[in-house]
C-alpha cells in the first residue's frame, strides 16, 4: 500500500510547533525541495513576535505554511491538507484550518498531561473527539528521534532538536520529494560541526525510512512538476531576499553604487542583512542608530552622488517623516521600502497589513508629494525595487516602496530576467558649471544631479525653501507657490513613464477587482475561478499607486461595480474616490493580521456578481 | 582647476549675504573656518559643510562650497552618509547646542562613536536663539528664559564631557572672542583625521549676552582660563604666573614652574575628564584648546576597506552573479 503513488496536483501543508521547534526550518526546507522538484509554491510563515514565547504555550505557536502545485499558482494556500503539530498548542490553534478529511500528522511525545496544561487544555484532543473527521497518523516523533540518533553521543536534548529533521523526513516520504537538497545544505550548514550535520542527516533519513517502512500512511502522493512553465533558469526566491536583489541591480544599471542606511526593524530587517552581505558588489550599508539616521545618512549619501536608500516598517517610517520631507524638497533621489506590519505602533509586529498607504503618500508635513509603488509577491518585488531605482534617479526624487510582511517572508519560485532584458537607467552627472544652477530641470522637470567634487558646481541645499532659479534661499511668496507647484508637477509627470495595468478578464465586467500589494495572488485566484465558471468578473493590479498611472478611467467606466480589497480600512478605495470622484469604489477591507485568502474574496465577489445580475 | 591657486579666505565666501545679528559670535567663526580652509590649500569643491537647524546652521549658505543645510538634529547623520559615500571629501558639521546635544545628541554621540572623519563644530551660546530665547541643554542652572521665567532647573551637558564620554578621538575646545586660538584650534581639528569635536564658545548678543563673559573679558580671562597647549606646562594668570599640576586625580594651582607638561596624546581619556572637570569649581580656570587628539581609524576608511577586503576575495559582482546563483534550476 505504501507505495503506491496517488497523483494529486496541488497540496497544502502546514508546520505547525513550538517557536523553539525549528519550523522555519522545516518549511524553508521543505520549500527548496520543492521548488526543485519544479512544483510551482508560495509560501506563508507566520510566528509570534516574541522570539521565545514560554515553550508549548499557544503565544509560542509558530506556523509555515507551503502551497505547491502542478500549474500556477498565486497564494499559499487556503485550507490545508496536512497539518503538522509538534505539540498541543500548535495542534489546537491550527485544526480547525483544515480540510475536512485532511491529514494531521501528530507528535504524541510531547502530548503529557503537562504539554496539555501548557496549551490551557482540559482533555486531550487525541481522545476527545476534537479530531474526527480528519485522518490522525499518531507517532511519538520525540522518541523516535532518540532511537534514531542512539550511539551518536550527542546529549539528549540536541538529540530532540533533530525531531523537526525527523519530521521532515516523513513529509518526503508521503510527498515523494528527494533527501539529496536538504542532506546537501546540511552538510554545508554544519561545514564545522560535523556532528551535528550527521546528527541531522540521519534523523531525516530515519523519518523518511519509517514512512517507508511502518506505513503509516494509507498512501504516498506524487505532486507532479509543473509542465507548462515557462522556459528559463528559475530560483526560489523570498520577498525580503527579492528587494534586496531588486536594490543591489538598480544601483548598478542607474550606473551607481548602492548606500543602505538603515535600522533593524521587522519584518524588513532581512533586506539590511542580505544587502550587508553583498560588499563585493560595491554597497555600502550602514547599521545606524536609530531609524531618522538610516535615512539621513542615505539622503547624505546621495547628496554625495550614491543612491541613497533605507528600509523600514511602518513606525519607522514615522519616524523617517521629517527626513523623507527634506529629501522631497533637496530633490535627491532616494528609495525608502516599508515592509509592513499590522499597527497601529508596534501593533502586530509579524503580521500583514497593507496600512501605510495613505501614510505613504500624504504622511508628511506641507506639500511633500512623492512616489509610492507597491510589490505584488516575492518575485514582483525585485522588478519593484528596480522600477523605484529608475523613478528615483529620473525624476531626483524620494520614492517609497511597499512591500508587507506576507511578501517579506514568503517564498515562491521566479523567472529569473535575462540580464540583456533589464531596463537601464544610466545617470549622467552634471559636470559642466556652463548655465549650471542647482534647481535647473529638464523637459521631464528633473534638477540637475551635481554631485560635491565636481569643480566649479559648488552649490548648496538644504531644508529651506530655494529660489527657482539660483537656488539660493527664497523666502519670495510667488517663488514658494511656483516651487511647489513643480514638485508636484515632476511627480505627476512620472505617469508618462509607467504603463496602464493591464485589464484581465471580460470586456464590460459587471464586477471590477482592483487590487495593489500583497492581495494580488488571493485576487487573481478567485478572480480567476470565478471566470472558468462564466463570471463577468475582471481585474487590474496597482504597481504605481502614486501617482495613478493613465488609462484608469477608461477601464473603470466599462464596469458595473468596482471593488477594492486591502488589508486595512479601505486606503486605496479612498485614494481612488478623491481621484476619480466619477465612479463609485467599494472597499472589501480585513485587518486580522492575515492575508486574504481566496474562497474568502471568492465569496464576497460572489454577493456582489449575485446582486448585479 | 582651482587646486593650482593659492585659494584666500574670502575665495570661500559665497555671494549670499550673512544674516547674523551684528555683534553675533557666528562672524567670528565663520572667519576662522574660511581662513583655515585657505591655509591647508584644500580645493572648495572638495569640502563639504552640513548642518542641522539654528543660527549657526545658515553657515553653508555663505560658503563657496558644497553645502547641506539639513534638518533639526540631523546634521551629524547627514554628513556620515557624505563622508562614508565618498571619502575624498573634507567634511564639516555646523551645529550648536540645542541642535547637536539636544535634539541631535544621540546622532551625536554615535558619530562620535564611530570616529566619521568630520570636523564637528559646535556653536555654544547657551540659548535656543533661532526659536527667540529658550533654555537649552547647556544653559547653566537658574537661567532665566522664556521657558523658565522663574530660572532653569535642569541641570547642564558640559559638551566636551560628553564628547570624551562618546569616545571623541578630538575635543578642543576655543572662544569666538579669540579669533587667533579659535584659528589655531580649528586648523588643528582639520588636520585630525577622524571625529574632531570643537566646541565654541559663541556669544547670543539678542537673547543670552555675556553668557560667557565672566570668562572670556579681557579682565578676567587671564585669571579664569587656561589654554592647553600640547607639550607646554599648564601655566595661566596674569603673567603666566601660576600653574596646574595634576597629581592623585585632582588638579591643583601651583606656581608656574611646577606645573605639569600637557599631553593630549595620551592613551587614556582621563587627563582630558579631567581637566574638563575644572568647569565645576569657581575658583579654577576654566580649559581651552586642544583636549584630546589620539590616532584611530576611522568609520570611512574602515567601511571602504571592508568593501575592498570583500571584493578582493571574492571578485567584484555583476549583475550576473547577483541573480543566477548556483541554486537556479532549469526549466526547458
Amino acid at each position: 500500500m505504501s507505495s503506491e503513488l496517488i497523483r494529486q496536483d496541488d497540496v497544502t501543508i502546514r508546520f505547525a510547533g513550538d517557536s523553539g521547534d525549528g519550523m522555519q526550518l522545516t518549511g524553508t526546507q521543505f520549500t527548496d525541495t520543492t521548488a526543485k522538484v519544479g512544483n510551482d509554491l508560495a509560501t506563508f510563515p507566520d510566528f509570534p513576535s516574541e522570539i521565545r514565547a514560554p515553550a508549548g504555550t499557544r503565544a509560542g505557536v509558530s506556523g509555515y505554511q507551503i502551497h505547491f502545485s502542478s500549474s500556477d499558482i498565486y497564494t499559499p494556500g487556503d485550507a490545508p491538507d496536512v497539518l503538522v503539530a509538534m505539540n498541543p498548542a500548535a495542534l489546537i490553534i491550527n485544526y480547525k484550518d483544515l480540510k475536512p478529511g485532511g491529514i494531521v500528522l501528530v507528535n504524541t511525545g510531547s502530548f503529557t498531561e503537562k504539554d496539555l496544561e501548557k496549551a490551557d487544555l482540559k482533555s486531550n484532543p487525541l481522545t476527545d473527539g476534537t479530531l474526527s473527521g480528519f485522518r490522525v497518523i499518531e507517532e511519538d516523533i520525540n522518541q523516535r528521534t532518540v532511537e534514531a540518533l542512539e550511539g551518536t553521543g550527542l546529549g539528549k536534548k540536541d538529540v530532540l532538536r533533530c525531531k523537526n529533521f525527523y519530521t521532515l523526513g516523513m513529509m518526503y516520504w508521503l510527498f515523494s520529494r528527494p533527501l539529496e537538497p536538504t542532506l546537501e545544505w546540511l552538510q554545508m550548514k554544519f561545514k564545522n560541526k560535523p556532528e551535528l550535520a550527521e546528527a541531522n542527516s540521519r534523523a531525516l533519513k530515519a523519518g523518511y525510512n519509517h514512512g517507508e517502512l511502518l506505513r503509516l500512511f494509507q498512501g504516498r502522493y506524487d505532486v507532479p512538476k509543473v509542465d507548462d512553465a515557462p522556459a528559463g533558469t528559475y530560483r526560489n526566491i523570498m520577498g525580503n531576499h527579492a528587494l534586496a536583489l531588486g536594490l543591489v541591480a538598480g544601483a548598478e544599471l542607474a550606473g551607481l553604487k548602492a548606500f543602505l542606511g538603515s535600522y533593524p526593524i521587522t519584518p524588513a530587517t532581512d533586506i539590511l542583512q542580505y544587502m550587508s552581505e553583498l560588499k563585493n558588489y560595491d554597497v555600502i550599508t550602514c547599521q545606524m542608530e536609530d531609524e531618522i539616521a538610516g535615512i539621513c545618512t542615505a539622503i547624505g549619501a546621495s547628496f554625495a552622488g550614491r543612491l541613497g536608500m533605507t528600509t523600514t516598517s511602518g513606525p519607522g517610517l514615522a519616524l523617517k517623516t521629517e527626513a523623507l520631507g527634506l529629501a522631497v524638497i533637496t530633490e535627491l533621489p532616494l528609495v525608502c521600502v516599508d515592509v509592513q506590519r499590522a499597527g497601529p505602533s508596534t501593533g502586530l509586529p509579524t503580521k500583514v497589513e497593507q496600512a501605510d498607504l495613505l501614510q505613504s503618500i500624504f504622511g508628511r508635513n506641507s506639500e511633500a508629494p512623492l512616489p509610492v509603488l507597491a510589490c505584488a509577491c516575492p518575485a514582483d518585488a525585485f522588478d519593484c525595487a528596480v522600477e523605484a531605482c529608475r523613478i528615483a534617479v529620473e525624476y531626483m526624487t524620494p520614492v517609497i516602496l511597499l512591500s508587507d510582511n506576507y511578501i517579506a517572508n514568503g517564498a515562491e519560485p521566479w523567472k529569473l530576467p535575462a540580464l540583456e532584458e533589464l531596463p537601464r537607467f544610466k545617470v549622467e552627472f552634471v559636470t559642466d558649471p556652463e548655465g549650471y544652477w542647482p534647481y535647473r530641470r529638464d523637459a521631464k522637470l528633473a534638477r540637475g544631479w551635481a554631485k560635491p567634487g565636481t569643480p566649479g558646481l559648488m552649490h548648496r541645499i538644504g531644508g529651506l525653501e530655494k529660489d527657482a532659479k539660483t537656488g539660493n534661499v527664497s523666502h519670495d511668496p510667488d517663488n514658494h507657490q511656483l516651487m511647489v507647484e513643480t514638485r508636484l508637477q515632476k511627480v505627476m509627470n512620472i505617469r508618462d513613464s509607467i504603463p496602464t495595468p493591464e485589464y484581465f478578464g471580460p470586456p464590460d465586467p459587471d464586477l471590477l477587482v482592483v487590487g495593489w500589494g500583497s492581495p494580488y495572488g488571493a485576487i487573481r485566484s478567485s478572480v480567476e475561478a470565478l471566470q472558468r465558471d462564466g463570471k463577468r468578473i475582471g481585474r487590474i493590479h496597482l504597481r504605481h499607486v502614486y501617482p495613478l498611472p493613465h488609462g484608469l478611467a477608461g477601464i473603470f467606466a466599462s464596469a458595473k461595480r468596482i471593488v477594492v480589497p486591502e488589508l486595512n480600512m479601505g486606503q486605496l478605495a479612498r485614494l481612488l474616490t478623491s481621484e476619480l470622484p466619477q465612479f463609485k469604489f467599494e472597499s472589501i477591507h480585513k485587518v486580522q493580521g492575515k492575508p486574504f485568502f481566496a474562497p474568502e474574496l471568492k465569496v464576497h465577489f460572489h454577493r456582489i456578481l449575485e446582486e448585479t445580475a | 582647476m582651482s587646486d593650482v591657486q593659492q585659494l584666500k579666505p574670502k575665495d570661500f565666501k559665497s555671494d549670499q549675504e550673512m544674516r547674523w545679528c551684528p555683534g553675533c559670535g557666528d562672524y567670528s567663526v565663520i572667519n576662522g573656518v574660511q581662513a583655515v580652509l585657505a591655509d591647508i590649500g584644500v580645493a572648495k569643491e572638495n569640502v563639504v559643510m552640513v548642518s542641522g537647524i539654528g543660527c549657526s546652521s545658515r553657515f553653508p549658505y555663505y560658503m563657496d562650497t558644497y553645502g547641506f543645510h539639513g534638518i533639526h538634529g540631523r546634521a551629524n547623520a547627514i554628513a556620515t552618509g557624505v563622508k562614508v559615500a565618498n571619502p575624498e571629501l573634507q567634511v564639516w558639521v555646523i551645529t550648536g547646542d540645542g541642535d547637536g546635544l539636544s535634539i541631535g545628541g544621540n546622532h551625536m554621540i554615535h558619530s562620535l562613536r564611530r570616529n566619521v572623519d568630520m570636523k564637528i563644530i559646535l556653536f555654544n551660546n547657551q540659548i535656543y536663539g533661532l526659536t527667540k530665547g529658550q533654555y537649552s541643554p547647556t544653559s547653566p542652572q537658574g537661567l532665566k528664559t522664556k521657558t523658565t521665567p522663574y530660572g532653569s532647573v535642569d541641570a547642564p551637558f558640559n559638551p566636551v564631557q560628553l564628547a570624551l564620554g562618546a569616545g571623541a578621538t578630538f575635543v578642543a575646545r576655543t572662544m569666538d572672542v579669540q579669533p587667533k586660538h579659535l584659528k589655531e584650534v580649528l586648523a588643528a581639528a582639520a588636520a585630525h583625521k577622524g571625529s574632531a569635536f570643537v566646541e565654541v564658545w559663541q556669544n547670543c548678543v539678542i537673547f543670552n549676552d555675556g553668557a560667557f563673559k565672566g570668562w572670556t573679558e579681557k579682565a578676567v580671562r587671564d585669571e579664569l582660563t587656561v589654554n592647553l597647549e600640547a607639550g607646554k606646562p599648564m601655566v595661566y594668570g596674569k603673567d603666566q604666573a601660576k600653574g596646574l599640576k595634576v597629581q592623585d586625580m585632582t588638579v591643583k594651582v601651583v606656581p608656574a614652574a611646577e606645573a605639569t607638561v600637557w599631553d593630549p596624546t595620551v592613551a587614556s581619556a582621563a587627563p582630558a575628564f579631567l581637566m574638563s572637570q575644572l568647569d565645576n569649581d569657581p575658583a579654577m580656570p576654566r580649559p581651552f584648546g586642544v583636549l584630546r587628539t589620539v590616532a584611530a581609524p576611522t568609520l570611512d576608511e574602515l567601511v571602504a576597506d571592508q568593501v575592498g577586503a570583500v571584493t578582493g576575495k571574492r571578485g567584484p559582482g555583476t549583475l550576473k552573479d547577483l541573480l543566477y546563483t548556483p541554486d537556479c534550476w532549469q526549466v526547458d
